[in-house]
């Protein structure tokens, strides 16, 4: 009895110890995050001060000021890049995922290495083409041109973790379907997408991360008309001064949605992250 | 679509062309390579590369382990430790790196040298005398979270009757670790490094956005030694010749991730 209060109770003393260091280590990873959001709330002259101000009265001002200013086009850019390519690659890869999943074809495994292998081709080895077919078509500039580029640098994904998803649907499923007489559009519609709701979520978290926060093409395809969120932050690293609060209030607004999105659906965060390979 | 785009690189990487100069297309044969390696700005590249690459995935792995076995194990408010554990991820590259260069880290009004100021540290401008250091800080930052959340998932798909057992015979917290846990988890530790790998050799964001690729060419990688040459050179030939020897270096890590995403799969798949 009395030896295992004793342990009970350093059970409990080691949760209270282990719980103070996780925090503090959460605590260290999460302060970052925290700072930009106290930075945004705060007047330029708080932002910019030394020592830094913790104790102040917050204000929404700098949100005003950057969403009444210039930021908005480049959000919307952001937008229609993201969703765009989002969109096009669930429409592209379902079909693929399917074929290579319910209807293997030979060498099934082969298409698959190719697939993801282009998935891992550093952008270095495609800019300087893109970039050319790019100017020579006059899509230097164009939203177009990164929704076609965003689709093309994650439809490889789209279609492996797709992919992954449907190998657990069993199959008898489906030849209860074809007895039935149900044709493959009646099979895809009633089966198929019911059943990966989750994979498609997964998909499209997933490809909207990657897309949203891309850069490296982004700055490199796009000056004005088409330029999204990221570009808007390059202004802030000369020439305006010191702008602190107001850089913190547009680098919240720029990674709101992904950081929305991505608390929302962790469980698909994990699972798409590793391709498909840990549940 | 991907490849297609890449045969072109590697046709254009036996040409000699300036963007900005008409009719400046020629073919060079290996002049392009042969530069290469003669080339002082690309060692320095692969170099720095390398360095990065190494150091963000190792610490990015053993700090991402720690905290993947304090979320498993019996601590307050687990899910939102992790809620708030994986924001550094999510966060936009560019947003993050600007906020701890301009917020963080500059040495007037950055809260580190004055958090550090009593060490004698407080006027350290960390992004231009240790420019390296601080783009793998913010890289460490950012990719821990990821290999944290990997690693959670393989320490969840333990056998707790085998854990059960192990304490029953008198295995200590460190026997079990060394024993049962690291064996079970090394295939999530390989996996989350190897993608990780292949993300952080295509670092551009916080580079270009807190050093870039200076002073000097400090922390100029090969990605952004490419965007140099292609954007600010206008040699296509150079930086297609470039774009190669990325390719070459990613391909070989790539080539072990692949192999451990099928063999995880196999797992699966005799379970």
């Amino acid at each position: 009895m009395i030896a295992s209060s004793v342990d009970g109770r350093r059970a409990a003393l080691s949760k209270v110890v282990w719980s103070v260091v996780g925090w503090l280590v959460v605590f260290i990873f999460f302060f970052p995050v925290l700072w930009m959001w106290l930075e945004s709330l705060k007047t330029e002259p708080q932002a910019a001060s030394s020592p830094p101000t913790i104790l102040f009265a917050p204000t929404l001002a700098e949100f005003q000021e950057v969403l009444s200013g210039d930021f908005p086009p480049f959000f919307i850019n952001s937008a229609v890049a993201s969703i765009g390519s989002t969109l096009l690659v669930l429409i592209l890869a379902l079909p693929a995922a399917y074929a290579l999943a319910i209807r293997p074809v030979k060498r099934t495994r082969d298409v698959l290495f190719f697939f993801i292998s282009t998935r891992f081709l550093p952008f270095a080895a495609s800019l300087v083409p893109l970039y050319l077919l790019a100017r020579d078509l006059h899509l230097l500039d164009n939203i177009f041109a990164l929704v076609l580029i965003y689709t093309t640098i994650n439809l490889p994904l789209g279609v492996w973790l797709l992919r992954s998803f449907l190998l657990e649907i069993p199959n008898d499923l489906f030849e209860a379907a074809r007895v039935d007489g149900a044709g493959f559009f009646r099979e895809l519609t009633r089966i198929v997408v019911p059943l990966i709701a989750p994979g498609i979520a997964a998909t499209s978290l997933i490809c909207l991360i990657f897309s949203w926060n891309e850069f490296f093409y982004a700055v490199n395809f796009t000056s004005s008309v088409a330029a999204t969120a990221p570009i808007f932050l390059v202004g802030f690293i000369s020439g305006r001064g010191l702008f602190y609060a107001k850089l913190a209030a547009a680098a919240t607004l720029a990674s709101l949605p992904v950081l929305l999105a991505g608390w929302i659906a962790q469980k698909q965060l994990i699972r798409g992250l590793t391709m498909g390979a840990v549940k | 679509m991907t490849q297609i785009p890449f045969a072109l690189t590697i046709y254009y990487s036996f040409f000699s062309w300036n963007l900005l100069k008409e009719g400046s297309f020629r073919f060079s044969g290996l002049d392009n390579y042969s530069r290469l390696l003669t080339d002082e700005s690309i060692r320095t590249a692969i170099f720095n590369t390398v360095l990065l690459t190494l150091s963000v995935i190792a610490f990015s792995v053993v700090i991402g382990l720690g905290v993947a076995m304090l979320l498993n194990s019996e601590v307050f408010g687990k899910g939102l430790m992790r809620t708030l554990m994986i924001a550094p991820f999510l966060i936009m590259p560019t947003a993050g790196a600007l906020i701890w260069k301009d917020t963080l880290l500059n040495p007037l009004f950055g809260l580190l040298p004055y958090l550090l100021s009593p060490f004698g540290l407080g006027r350290v401008d960390w992004v231009n005398q240790f420019p390296m250091v601080a783009v793998v800080a913010v890289e460490v930052w950012r990719w821990t979270p990821f290999m944290m959340l990997i690693i959670l998932a393989g320490l969840q798909s333990q056998n707790l009757e085998i854990l059960e057992a192990a304490k029953v015979d008198g295995a200590n917290a460190i026997q079990t670790f060394r024993r049962i846990t690291l064996p079970l988890v090394r295939p999530f530790i390989e996996l989350g490094a190897l993608l990780g790998s292949l993300f952080v050799v295509q670092t551009f964001d916080s580079i270009f956005m807190l050093t870039y690729g200076g002073p000097g060419e400090d922390t100029t990688n090969l990605p952004f030694l490419l965007y140099l040459v292609a954007f600010q050179g206008f040699s296509i030939g150079q930086a297609s010749a470039i774009g190669v020897v990325a390719v070459i270096i990613t391909t070989i890590v790539a080539t072990f991730a692949l192999r451990t995403l099928f063999s995880i799969f196999q797992v699966e798949a005799r379970r």
